[in-house]
């Protein structure tokens, strides 16, 4: 399908945009942010409610809000934005038009019906299932359907981002390899591929269980091949916003990666083995066995921590390098501590960056080992965990570039920029908080999901020790304080597209420019001391390893004086 | 060369590292492979590691067998529902049921006595979560997972169902006695 388009060069990004892909983009961060609002607004009844002092929603409203809550955060918002970022990273970037826009807006308008129909399906009651929706517990046929339209969507999504990649080296709007970025968002939509191939592997079967077509579905193959979708969705989280981290970082800085060949070579390593942490999710279950679990979990040998590990250091390796070069050489940090933290699009990335590695990371080799998984297994240590990763690493990224996007894309003056400067700040560090106390409840065994954990007039009731109550109050705390940090990124977002000042859209053409070839760059070595180009980033590394290695081995000390289990 | 541009060398997978990208790679590297070997040798030398001796089942064989158990062995009930107090020999194979919402009998065990513990879900998923042990594992339906289980200290254990099964799901807790 060829169309005739226009493409506007930004006059304060320098980035070429399309019509069709930047109307695209913009319907999809939008779409994105109204389900960040309702996921938000939910999250007020779960924070709440698991605060013991206030215990506020009804159990059944309790668990239909937390239901609801999941879906539309780590479904809707996330991958309704990922599609607008696979847009950036193929037509923007590589300054081409968008394939088949017609068909995107398909996508698009299928997307918003799934999560409309699926939300519907979740406020009229019958399908308080979770997001995991474990068979034989059955939602409404309409919770599936819902689910699987918006899979279908983002699906089409993925493949127009392939295909933009084919027109632009067909049109040479550039030449050699793409970006980096870009690279990264090709891995993230390969394992959005994976990921949707799996939900409807099955979903599709479980949405004919709940008409009555088919009369079974086994619930031990349901946890795994949900887990293939439902982990999976979350491994696209992974590379897309760490493709962010090197995208702010060379927006913010001018930083080029330390070693294309290093950063590229850790986003294979997230192609081949980033799936495999599916097994995660089924390390407590009967049925398989031990190789089958040591070797999932671990992706195969842990190559996808060791690619975290190097993104986590040539992310910010890449700033140091970058600051150095500007003279900012004093010592280990001053390259850091004259980082532009008043700028939010910095801030939330480095913010999201450390919690990621600190928080996320390391819970997650915790939960993913296999004989610890006991410890952790369905506790409130696991919402710790993801809250973490998702919240800190993905959601915290995303308002970042937000701003970003908001002169550039948006093409509107932010409003109250003294707001967004102290927004990441209030969002990051109190989920940080957030994430710590939750972990510290499940590390006491705290259950997730649970409505009462006073178990109030059981004859059998458990009491727990003080300090898990103390650890879930803490979490309310922290909860509400994030809550208004999120808010004021909606306020923010929303009322800056709505009452911003106008600004100029820049020259428009009817012709793409190509990229200009770009001189090789000078090896980094030239900076730096003791030989390292970075230390100050080395240094830091470091001190992450001396907390992963710790807090690992603490945690066999604790499991090796359980019950004996064999 | 920016991480958005295209890279100027061609050939970016000769692009060469820098010594503090190398030395990390390789310090993450001995780390990853010292996690791995860790799970493996816990499998050798460790005394906590999850069975995976599995059997698919079905809700009437499976209550067959606990209820058989509950004849011969129970010492006691407790709580107005009068929920059985079992108390099988040491080595035995023993039985608890998970369901809606309820998990079904109590157990009294011995301290430092192994014994095979046989779990499933009579319905939906549920979770067995041993407490204040803070032992956790999934319970799935129509799958009989034996987990042999030796308990290390005396007490009240109170298990607690932590996958979520509707409703009444925070209702949903059971007991082990260890003496």
């Amino acid at each position: 399908m060829s169309t005739t388009t226009t493409y506007r060069t930004c006059p304060r990004s320098g980035l070429q945009f399309e019509a069709n892909a930047e109307k695209l983009m913009l319907a999809n961060a939008v779409a994105a942010v109204v389900f960040l609002l309702i996921g938000g607004i939910l999250a007020v009844g779960v924070t709440l409610t698991r605060w013991p002092a206030i215990h506020w929603l009804q159990a059944d409203t309790f668990y239909q809000v937390l239901t609801a809550h999941g879906i539309d955060m780590l479904i809707f918002w996330i991958i309704f934005f990922e599609i607008a970022v696979l847009y950036f990273c193929s037509s923007t970037l590589l300054r081409c038009r968008l394939a088949t826009p017609r068909l995107a807006w398909l996508a698009f308008a299928l997307m918003v019906i799934g999560a409309v129909t699926n939300n519907v399906a979740v406020y009229q009651g019958g399908s308080s299932v979770m997001m995991t929706s474990y068979v034989p517990m059955m939602a409404a046929p309409s919770f599936y359907l819902g689910l699987i339209l918006f899979a279908v969507g983002a699906l089409i999504g993925c493949f127009i981002f392939f295909g933009t990649l084919v027109i632009a080296k067909r049109d040479k709007t550039y030449t050699g390899s793409v970006p980096l970025v870009t690279f990264g968002a090709v891995t993230a939509a390969i394992i959005a591929v994976f990921t949707i191939a799996s939900g409807a592997i099955i979903l599709i079967p479980t949405f004919l269980l709940s008409v009555g077509v088919i009369d079974k579905v086994d619930p031990l193959m349901y946890r795994q091949m949900w887990w293939a979708f439902g982990h999976s969705s979350q491994q696209i989280n992974v590379a897309a916003h760490i493709s962010v981290w090197y995208a702010v970082a060379a927006i913010a800085f001018g930083a080029t990666p330390m070693s294309e060949r290093v950063s590229r070579g850790a986003f294979l390593l997230y192609i081949l083995f980033l799936q495999l942490a599916s097994a995660h999710h089924l390390l407590a279950d009967p049925g398989l066995s031990t190789g089958w679990k040591v070797v999932n979990t671990s992706y195969f040998m842990y190559f996808a921590v060791l690619a975290s590990m190097i993104h986590g250091l040539t992310i910010p390796g890449a700033i140091e390098v970058a600051q150095r070069k500007k003279g900012l050489t004093k010592g280990l940090f001053e390259w850091l501590r004259k980082a532009p933290w008043g700028n939010p699009v910095f801030s939330g990335v480095f913010i999201s960056i450390i919690g990621f590695g600190f928080l996320g990371g390391i819970s997650g080799v915790m939960m993913g080992t296999e004989q610890l998984n006991m410890l952790i297994h369905n506790t409130v240590y696991v919402p710790g965990h993801f809250h973490a990763t998702v919240v800190v690493g993905t959601t915290l990224t995303f308002m970042a570039l937000t701003y970003f996007l908001i002169p550039v894309l948006f093409r509107r003056e932010m409003i109250a920029p003294g707001l967004a400067r102290w927004q990441p700040y209030l969002f990051g560090l109190s989920m940080y908080f957030f994430c710590l106390v939750m972990m510290g409840a499940g590390t006491l065994g705290v259950s997730r999901r649970h409505w009462d954990m006073a178990f109030s007039g059981h004859a059998l009731a458990y009491e727990w020790p003080g300090v898990a109550y103390l650890m879930m109050g803490l979490v309310g705390i922290a909860g509400i304080a994030a809550i208004v940090g999120g808010a004021i990124y909606i306020y923010v977002t929303v009322g800056s597209l709505l009452w911003g000042k106008r600004l100029d859209e820049g020259a428009k053409s009817a012709q793409f420019t190509p990229i200009p070839r770009t001189a090789p760059s000078a090896a980094v070595q030239s900076y730096g001391s003791m030989g390292f180009a970075a230390p100050g980033t080395f240094s830091l590394a470091m001190v992450f390893l001396v907390a992963f290695v710790l807090y690992y081995f603490i945690n066999w000390k604790y499991l090796s004086q359980l019950w004996g289990l064999s | 060369m920016s991480a958005i541009l295209p890279p100027a060398e061609r050939l970016w997978w000769k692009h060469p590292l820098d010594r503090v990208e190398g030395t990390w790679i390789a310090i993450a590297l001995i780390w990853c492979l010292i996690m791995f070997f860790m799970m493996v040798g816990w499998h050798i030398y460790g005394k906590q590691n999850l069975s995976t001796e599995t059997y698919k089942t079905t809700p009437e064989k499976f209550s067959a067998h606990a209820q058989a158990m509950v004849d011969q062995y129970t010492v006691r009930t407790e709580t107005a529902d009068k929920t059985p107090v079992v108390a099988p020999p040491a080595g035995s194979d023993i039985y608890m049921i998970a369901r809606l919402w309820s998990f079904w009998p109590i157990l009294e065990l011995e301290k430092d006595k192994t014994y095979r513990l046989h779990l499933t879900s009579m319905d939906y998923n549920h979770g067995f979560s041993l407490q204040p042990a803070n032992i956790n594992i999934q319970v799935v339906p129509g799958y009989e997972h034996v987990v042999t289980v030796t308990p290390n200290q005396s007490g009240t254990y109170s298990v607690v169902c932590n996958e979520y099964c509707g409703i009444n799901h925070h209702t949903m807790v059971g007991r082990i006695y260890v003496k």
